[in-house]
């Protein structure tokens, strides 16, 4: 009966969102009416109430921030382009609601959707309609199996695990790696399976792997204690900083004084830690953005963020927005479309095919896309610095 | 060695931690007849005010500790008034569901007005030097003196904080068996918890013991609040809960309604606790003290201490 009430309350809710864009679609079409140029209506999915709002409200900012710069450098081979944007609260059967919309509202290209487990379901239906679909931060990894319809801007968690490896073996910051993770999240084993695969392959020694789970994330110091004996010099720390913060305190109280490097979940320790900021001098944090990075295109991108947003500091899925309108432009300019009228199947032919050929000096890094969709980019390594008692990024 | 000590000695104080907060469950359980499942979440007040006072300029820290014992014992005994007290004669199945009522009531409360997102929280022992420093070179091991810089590093440490967790819960659980079997208030508690109807007959005020001892109960909850959050210092809305069942499950296993069960059984679920995480798994520790827990309620159905009542007929 439950099931029942949520499917006419969805369909209901669907019905009331089409009314008010009905008007944007006819525009849309009379404009298409000449062939060049027109409205390219870019459609973007993700949470923007809910649990998960802070991810779908950042990408949507990003990429609108992108969408406004590109119009008005005039546009994409005479487009413009147009962001229609809709809420998913982190739903995958509202995110395929939310995906026909927007087809109903004459949408090309989507930029989505934000989270993982909707973005699965949304690029299923993608791949059956041949449109072509960039998620910004969908990490799990069937987000773009789907089909060859499907692009993505961040790592995969095993990806971003293997990267990790890759970086410590090239710039020889350890041999012997200790690390604490939480078994119990998945973005944290994701981390920890793909780095585990690349130690394995390239030789770097694993000596402790200790794990804790989201019912114990208090106590840390027999994890502390066992990196600590097992003669780790490096520590990696593949979770999120909550749990970082704890350790950090914990390790400086018993003692053990190797390095730490962390994943993207790490971005936010600065705050976390407040005026006890000292203890995280000199952790390296991977981090595909950091809005306080130095970096002047990072740093242009944050000050123009917060101009838009009135003051809000962009996080690493606003940049990631922001990349994938930017890699839709290139990708756009590189296949030579200029009809906004087009089908969105013979755009997604062409734009996906492009996508292979663009280099794209994102925000996030330079990147280059595979076939299969996903990203290749240098992973962007920053420390944490502290002078005076106040943290910042510094770059590597 | 020097390692197992280390994983003994947090043990202890992560148990001694729970032994504290045992006691709540255990004395309520004794004189009510009922389960407070509200207790975790009176630590994260507890934790919460200690926090809001210390960040206040002018509140040192024993006075934000003070002030946090004393808004944890007056909303113990508040709570009682007005949630438990009136389902006294009702079935023990809705008094467990309004204390389940009353520990989300306390977790959304402070949700609402904290946020969600965990607080970094000072230790009371902040700038302290350790307790105890070990080296390695043939050197004395020093008590309460600060590890010079240009100093070998130490084989062992063991931090303020842990030292305080342990001797704080010590001296308050003798002052606690002194308090209940010498005074008249504590001999009282015993007597209601023997037979609730005979003591009324002997002239003693049920109520007035009753809201004593989640006075006393509230007020443990607030002394194990600032130990843990001393230890592990973050404080979030969710801070009390886990502690909290790893608590009752220490009254259970130490036999629920005895004293001295509980802190044998919070200081045992402490050890276990840690020395599972070294040398077994550190993925399992949890399963691995649940499985103690069902192991030793199998064969000794009340705890370790419990007594086994016969219902007579």
């Amino acid at each position: 009966m439950k099931n029942v009430w949520t499917k006419v309350a969805a369909i209901s809710l669907a019905a009331a969102m089409t009314v008010p864009f009905a008007g944007c679609s006819s525009s849309t079409s009379s404009d298409a009416g000449s062939s060049e140029g027109g409205k390219l209506v870019i459609g973007g999915i993700g949470p923007l109430t809910g649990g998960a709002a802070v991810y779908g409200n950042s990408v949507k900012n990003g990429a609108q921030l992108a969408v406004n710069e590109i119009n008005a450098a005039g546009g994409i081979n005479g487009m413009t382009l147009k962001l229609d944007f809709q809420d998913d609260e982190h739903d995958a059967e509202k995110a395929v609601n939310a995906y026909n919309t927007l087809k109903d509202n004459g949408m090309k290209l989507l930029v989505g959707t934000v989270t993982s487990a909707p973005c699965i379901a949304v690029s299923a239906e993608a791949a059956k309609d041949n449109m072509f679909l960039i998620t910004p931060s969908g990490s799990a990894i069937d987000c773009i199996t789907a089909g060859d319809n499907c692009f993505r801007v961040c790592f995969t968690d095993p990806g971003q695990g293997k990267i990790a490896a890759d970086y410590i073996i090239d710039n020889k910051l350890g041999s012997k790696i200790g690390v604490i993770y939480d078994s119990s999240d998945v973005y944290s084993s994701g981390i920890l399976d793909g780095f585990k695969a690349e130690a394995d392959a390239k030789g770097l020694e694993i000596v402790a792997t200790e794990a804790f789970t989201a019912d114990a994330k208090t106590d840390f110091s027999v994890q502390i204690q066992k990196v600590m004996d097992s003669g780790a010099d490096l520590l990696f720390l593949p979770i999120y900083y909550q749990e970082a913060s704890l350790i950090l305190q914990q390790a400086e109280t018993l003692g053990l004084t190797i390095p730490v490097l962390g994943g993207d979940g790490l971005d936010g320790l600065i705050d976390q830690l407040g005026d006890k900021v000292a203890i995280a001098d000199g952790v390296m944090v991977m981090t595909p953005f950091a809005a306080s990075s130095p970096e002047p295109k990072s740093a242009a991108f944050t000050a123009a963020y917060e101009e838009m947003t009135g003051g809000e500091v962009p996080i690493q899925f606003a940049a990631d927005g922001y990349d994938a309108v930017y890699a839709i432009k290139a990708a756009l300019e590189k296949a030579g479309v200029s009809d906004a009228s087009m089908s969105a199947s013979d755009m997604c032919d062409k734009v996906k095919a492009a996508m292979t050929e663009i280099t794209l000096e994102g925000i996030t890094g330079t990147t280059t896309w595979t076939a299969d969709g996903e990203p290749t980019k240098a992973p962007q390594v920053m420390k944490i610095v502290v002078t005076d008692g106040v943290g910042s990024y510094e770059a590597m | 060695m020097m390692s197992f000590v280390s994983y003994l000695v947090n043990g202890i104080s992560l148990g001694s931690i729970y032994a504290l907060i045992a006691l709540g469950y255990t004395m309520v359980y004794g004189i009510a007849k009922m389960l407070n499942f509200a207790h975790g979440d009176i630590i994260m007040v507890g934790g919460f005010t200690v926090f809001t006072a210390m960040s206040t300029a002018w509140c040192p820290v024993w006075l934000s500790v003070v002030i946090g014992i004393v808004v944890c014992t007056v909303l113990g005994v508040v709570i009682e008034k007005v949630a438990y007290k009136p389902l006294r004669n009702a079935p023990p199945l809705a008094v467990l569901i309004t204390a389940i009522g009353v520990s989300y009531l306390l977790q959304n409360l402070a949700l609402l007005i904290f946020g969600s997102a965990a607080r970094n929280f000072t230790s009371v022992a902040a700038g302290a030097p350790p307790f105890l420093t070990v080296f390695d070179d043939g050197r004395a091991p020093q008590f309460f003196t600060a590890v010079p810089a240009d100093a070998a590093k130490p084989i062992l440490t063991i931090s303020m904080e842990t030292f305080l967790s342990i001797t704080v819960s010590v001296v308050i659980m003798i002052a606690l068996t002194l308090f209940i079997n010498k005074t008249k208030a504590g001999k009282a508690m015993l007597a209601v918890s023997e037979d609730k109807g005979a003591a009324q007959l002997m002239g003693i005020n049920v109520n007035g013991t009753i809201s004593l001892t989640f006075a006393i109960g509230s007020a443990l909850a607030a002394v194990a609040s600032v130990l843990m959050c001393s230890s592990y210092p973050q404080i979030s809305p969710y801070t009390g809960s886990m502690p909290g069942i790893k608590a009752f499950v220490a009254a259970v296993f130490g036999g629920i309604g005895s004293i001295p069960g509980a802190m044998i059984g919070g200081i045992l679920l402490g050890v276990i606790e840690q020395l599972s995480k070294a040398y077994i798994s550190s993925q399992l520790s949890d399963a691995i003290v649940f499985l103690v827990l069902i192991i030793v309620l199998v064969v000794r159905p009340t705890g370790i201490l419990g007594k086994k009542i016969n219902e007579k007929v």
